[in-house]
């Protein structure tokens, strides 16, 4: 056992108890740090595989910027615990059956390609930051220019809506 | 023995530096403390703490007593986890940010089993990164201890701070985006590296990225520093956007519900962020540990004794005047002490050679400091539309051009 794999286990069993507690929590607040404590797990292990850049961006944009929104607009609402209901029909009776069905779905796609996950944990092999923007704005510079539009819409897209109505 | 500390050297010698770091800090946080209400104070005529101890300079003790001392009622309705959670992250953040701070460019002479001992705790690629996570994340403090204390005034108070902290927080970065241009690197070190190349040899400080006049380019970052240090004030929730704590509208603010040494963590972590947000904008616009004169003045290596000597000896001949022990023993001691510093640095010119650096950067980072005294002595708080117009109105727009026009310097300024 090397300190990457220790930390690779310390690290994932957080994001899964966090993931967890996520979904068990009754306060929308509890739930909303349970899925940080997710985000910030993921962005460690990202580091660990070397991907620096992309650890710290994880942390910036999604530990950051979205989950305070998240908070923020709860706080706002002063939303209470939230009361639990029965579960539907559909989700007694089908939710097992497609849960075990996408889990070993997931668990075949990851036992072939376990040879490529470990390459991967190469540090600063293709996740630097400078190769990482050379490709983005190289070869991927279409997907990312349609993705900026795309976002764009969609902030153009909630002023529309928040606006006041004209008299 | 030897073997397993040859073998961990570099575990034990980061924790070494850890625990002396946040001793340091501490201590200077403590004493920030006593210079804000003794600047203040004097700002306003008035004379700020003077009664305990010589010039008040026991103040920061007795506060610290004080904080550990009182007792620490939980309100009633209080989330109890979160509300404990918070102060705890806020100091917590706020501390982790100094791990990747440089305090100067060269290991001290010796090694610690086989390591060389660098002046700072971690030097990742990413440092400024990780700076801007630790950002993002430190909202959380004072969000949540406005949330789950139960109370109007601090849910106002964490609903103001975490709006304000979100819009300056794009300012804040692309801001700095000028500074990454020009030296193409994240890391802290060597963005000051990157700023010892000036045009004319003689006139070193015109390479800082403030002034920009290196050798291949010119790209002067002022714009892109008056953004930053202004984003960085409201970061911090320090005057005059300190409205997350409007004494005049909001009792405390954030922290109405906290008493005792949680109260001192949201503290110690305002203070920590301050001495950070110094330290980055040294570094990351005046050259960091880079003196401002050219190496070829070598009687500016003195400085530090020609500093501490006199001011060694004032502190002498201020304590024997007072009648008390502190005064007439303590005083002179660390007067002394000071002297001795100053007088040893002349003797060991190796010694001083290698301080230079990081006089310059520690006197970088006090000047920062007294700056937000400065602002918070003197300026009135803004409204809260006006703190919302400054930051998307004002400081976006003009940190985006600030990239725009740094880039096409950057691209076709050089020769």
């Amino acid at each position: 056992m090397t300190a990457a794999v220790i930390i690779f286990f310390v690290l994932a069993a957080i994001a899964v108890l966090g993931a967890l507690s996520l979904i068990f929590q009754k306060h929308p607040i509890h739930s909303a740090l349970s899925l940080i404590v997710v985000m910030v797990a993921l962005a460690g292990l990202y580091l660990l595989m070397g991907a620096e850049f992309v650890a710290a961006v994880q942390i910036i944009v999604y530990g950051g910027a979205i989950m305070v929104l998240f908070v923020f607009v709860i706080m706002l609402l002063n939303a209470e615990a939230e009361e639990r209901t029965d579960f539907s029909k559909l989700a007694k009776f089908a939710g097992l059956p497609l849960t075990l069905a996408l889990l070993g779905a997931l668990a075949a796609v990851m036992i072939r390609a376990r040879p490529g996950v470990a390459n991967a944990a190469h540090p600063g092999s293709l996740a630097d930051t400078r190769a990482l923007s050379t490709m983005l704005f190289t070869n991927f510079v279409y997907p990312f220019e349609l993705t900026s539009f795309l976002i764009l819409v969609a902030i153009l897209g909630a002023i529309v809506l928040a606006q006041r109505e004209p008299k | 023995m030897s073997g397993f500390l040859t073998q961990n050297a570099f575990w034990i010698l980061t924790i070494i530096k850890v625990v002396l770091l946040l001793f340091v800090v501490l201590t200077v946080n403590a004493y920030l403390t006593w210079f804000e209400r003794k600047m203040v104070a004097h700002i306003q005529s008035r004379w700020g703490p003077h009664r305990v101890g010589p010039h008040g300079l026991l103040q920061p003790l007795a506060d610290g007593a004080k904080f550990l001392l009182k007792e620490d009622p939980t309100p009633a309705g209080v989330d109890k986890f979160v509300y404990f959670l918070a102060p705890l992250l806020a100091l917590a953040l706020a501390l982790t940010a100094l791990a990747v701070i440089p305090f100067g460019p060269d290991p001290l002479p010796f090694r610690f089993f086989g390591q060389p001992i660098s002046l700072w705790v971690s030097n990742p690629d990413i440092s400024l990164l990780i700076l801007f996570a630790i950002t993002a994340l430190s909202v959380y403090g004072v969000a949540l201890a406005g949330w789950s204390s139960n109370s109007k005034y601090s849910l106002l108070g964490g609903l103001r701070s975490t709006a304000q902290m979100v819009s300056y927080e794009l300012a804040l970065t692309l801001s700095v985006v000028g500074v990454l241009l020009m030296a193409n690197t994240f890391s802290l070190p060597k963005i000051i590296e990157a700023q010892a190349h000036s045009r004319w040899a003689i006139i070193p400080f015109l390479g800082w990225n403030i002034f920009g006049l290196s050798k291949g380019m010119i790209a002067p970052q002022i714009v892109g520093f008056l953004c930053f240090f202004i984003a960085a004030f409201a970061e911090t929730n320090r005057a005059p956007f300190d409205l997350s704590e409007a004494e005049s509208e909001l009792v405390a603010g954030f922290h109405t519900e906290y008493a005792s040494f949680k109260f001192a963590m949201f503290f110690i972590a305002e203070y920590t962020a301050m001495i950070t947000v110094s330290c980055l904008c040294s570094i990351l616009f005046f050259g960091g540990w880079l003196s401002p004169f050219p190496d070829s003045w070598t009687w500016t290596q003195y400085l530090p004794s020609v500093i501490l000597l006199p001011f060694g000896l004032w502190v002498i001949w201020d304590g024997i005047k007072y009648e008390t022990v502190f005064g007439r023993l303590v005083l002179p001691a660390v007067g002394t002490a000071i002297t001795a510093v100053g007088a040893a640095l002349i003797a060991f010119p190796q010694a001083n050679e290698f301080i230079q650096p990081t006089f310059w950067l520690v006197a970088k980072v006090f000047f920062f400091l007294f700056f937000y005294v400065w602002a918070r002595g003197t300026l009135p708080r803004l409204r809260y539309d006006q703190l919302m117009n400054v930051g998307w109105k004002l400081l976006l727009p003009v940190s985006i051009a600030n990239v725009i026009v740094t880039s096409a310097l950057v691209l076709w300024g050089g020769h």
